[in-house]
């Protein structure tokens, strides 16, 4: 089995478990840890990617370009990638990136919607940067639909595709299936991002690779969105008892954990009963701590407005919609 | 009464759709509906009686009653020929590509102040239906910050829109400060895929530099704007009213569309070409009035 390229996101995913508030010297921290581990790929940037410092996805603390200058001031292997939602960051945003050290770009769109990144995916490798294909939400629909987006994303010029499980909602054979039919109509390398809302994203990981994914996200701690991601600490491991080269030292990736990671977590990464109705109903991971605090204003059950959210088809970047859903539960006393 | 003739570029939906809302003007009638090939557009126009051409603004430029035009092509052809070739001719423009040759204009907020103008821009489909409120806010409680997020369905996302999504964010972004009258502004838009389409539905959220002027004083101006935009998008309303929290005030709206060619549900592209048609029908107003006093 070929090599497998790990891609750490504790400080872009890892961002909204920890409400967007890191500071440079964190940020300093972990990509050193990173390099020293030998983790090929960092992302650093707002949880909701480039721009998404606002009201509707909570502020960040520290200016992103700062922490992105400050993650590749410490790494010489590693790579800095940024994450971009056409919609949300913009091409300026992007170019700031590269400048404050970034050499890698994830465009994200919503599963069925791949034609937004083209704009994006053309100024980033016009910028010299490696551009990566981001499906977000891919348990929505078909294997042969993402298929085809996937294809839209590689004749822009993507360099390898990514699927998300933005949901944590599929079962391993459903990312099996995922994977090889996108595998099967792109020349590219395919990767893979999991969230553990259904305690799956460990299984989920290695049932992609076994399905052929070159590229596999994961969080030290699995800090991350809903119940967290494939905690990378832990796949080193996982993919060590495999056989499958990493090229990652595993007790330095576990120290990292421990000893940098353990004590900036604001709260424990687990599947609560939120994280696990996310994974049940299909609701996009970022939307958790903006529910619970919706469903203390509004004093509504939390797993009520979830559920709605995910009965609306309610896709990535809709944070906005969660008010209008808590309101209009309200109006209709609490009960979906 | 007499009416304004107006002259349409670009027959495809938007262009259709803006004929329909002429056919319904009292101020205004199709002066000619001009392509630069033959199209599905050209022959609806025909069929109804328009006048048409294949020669895109040329045709319109040489129809000497023609007053006003609306550009619905794109941003380049706007820059490089209809705005050069319409304001020679003394035609004013009312251009709904992202060009912004001339300034922007939001008919509920600040069209008076247009009248004079050879060129005007109408933003985008999320400014139209986001500006009016943040400027209601600022016209009362002052406005350091406004934020919208735009959720429009993919089906009413056409290919240009998809394929220059800054475009949007960052034109609604400057719209939302310069008509808006908000120091910063951020827009962020949203593609959403679900069966039915959803409505076009917009959150606004704006950081008031004075919140002592209460939430009823605010929610005041923002009914009367709502009133005012009601009188051209009858199908625009608040879901959910006015909050505010601290400094922080949220409102979230839904434009229905009024079906005129397009789905109801592409409130998106109904409220910027009824903004668009509402600007013309007020300029047509002005010159029918300065004709009958002269």
């Amino acid at each position: 089995m070929a090599k497998i390229i790990l891609v750490d996101t504790t400080m872009r995913d890892g961002s909204h478990a920890i409400r967007h508030t890191y500071e440079a010297a964190q940020a300093a921290a972990i990509a050193e840890g990173l390099e020293e581990a030998g983790v090929p790929i960092l992302e650093v940037a707002h949880g909701d990617g480039l721009g998404g410092s606002s009201y509707t996805y909570g502020f960040s603390k520290s200016n992103e370009f700062d922490l992105v200058r400050a993650a590749a001031s410490k790494v010489r292997r590693t790579k800095v990638a940024v994450l971009l939602l056409p919609g949300i960051g913009t091409i300026e945003d992007l170019k700031q990136a590269r400048d404050a050290g970034a050499s890698v770009v994830r465009v994200a769109t919503h599963v069925t919607e791949a034609d937004v990144s083209a704009q994006h995916i053309a100024a980033a490798k016009e910028l010299g940067m490696m551009a990566v294909g981001f499906l977000m939400m891919v348990h929505m629909t078909s294997p042969e639909h993402i298929a085809e987006e996937a294809a839209k994303m590689e004749s822009y010029g993507a360099d390898y595709i990514n699927l998300a499980d933005s949901a944590g909602y599929l079962m391993p054979e459903g990312v099996t299936d995922r994977i090889k039919a996108v595998r099967a109509a792109v020349k590219i390398p395919v990767g893979w991002h999991a969230h553990n809302n259904l305690a799956l994203a460990m299984a989920n990981s290695l049932a992609a690779v076994e399905a052929g994914a070159e590229y596999v996200d994961g969080t030290l701690r699995g800090l991350g969105a809903g119940a967290g991601n494939t905690q990378l600490e832990v796949l080193v491991g996982v993919l060590n008892r495999r056989d499958i080269e990493t090229g990652v030292d595993f007790y330095r990736v576990m120290d990292l954990a421990q000893d940098v990671v353990d004590p900036l977590m604001q709260r424990p990464q687990v599947v609560d009963n939120g994280s696990l109705m996310l994974g049940y109903a299909g609701v996009y991971s970022s939307f958790l701590l903006h529910v619970y605090a919706a469903a203390e204003k509004f004093g509504l059950e939390p797993r009520d407005i979830l559920v709605e959210l995910g009965r609306r088809g309610m896709v990535g970047g809709q944070e906005d919609m969660i008010i209008d859903v808590a309101y209009q539960l309200k109006q209709k006393g609490g009960v979906a | 009464m007499s009416k304004i003739k107006v002259g349409i570029i670009g027959p495809g939906n938007i262009g259709t759709d803006l004929m329909y809302k002429v056919f319904r003007s009292k101020n205004l009638e199709m002066g000619m509906m001009a392509g630069i090939v033959e199209s599905e557009g050209i022959r609806r126009a025909a069929s109804l009686g328009v006048p048409v051409s294949t020669e895109g603004v040329k045709a319109i430029a040489a129809q000497k009653d023609i007053r006003l035009a609306f550009d619905a092509t794109s941003a380049a052809a706007h820059v490089k020929f209809n705005g050069p070739a319409l304001k020679e001719a003394g035609i004013i423009s009312i251009d709904l590509t992202p060009a912004a040759l001339g300034p922007y204009c939001v008919p509920s907020v600040n069209l008076a102040a247009l009248q004079m103008e050879p060129d005007i821009n109408m933003v985008t489909c999320g400014g139209q239906a986001t500006i009016p409120i943040v400027y209601a806010v600022s016209r009362v409680a002052g406005a350091a910050y406004g934020e919208i997020v735009a959720c429009i369905s993919s089906k009413s996302a056409g290919p240009g829109t998809r394929a220059n999504m800054d475009e949007f964010t960052e034109t609604t972004a400057k719209g939302i400060e310069l008509v808006g009258g908000a120091d910063k502004g951020k827009a962020i838009i949203v593609l959403n895929p679900a069966e039915p389409p959803l409505m076009m539905t917009n959150t606004i959220m704006v950081r008031v530099k004075d919140s002592s002027v209460g939430l009823e004083a605010i929610s005041a101006s923002i009914d009367e704007i709502v009133a005012e935009l009601k009188t051209y998008v009858p199908g625009y309303q608040l879901r959910v009213p006015p909050m505010l929290e601290g400094d922080k005030l949220t409102t979230i709206v839904q434009v229905q569309g009024q079906g005129d060619f397009l789905p109801e549900y592409s409130g998106n592209l109904d409220i910027i070409n009824a903004a668009a048609v509402a600007a013309a029908e007020q300029i047509a107003a002005e010159m029918l009035a300065m004709e009958k006093g002269a």
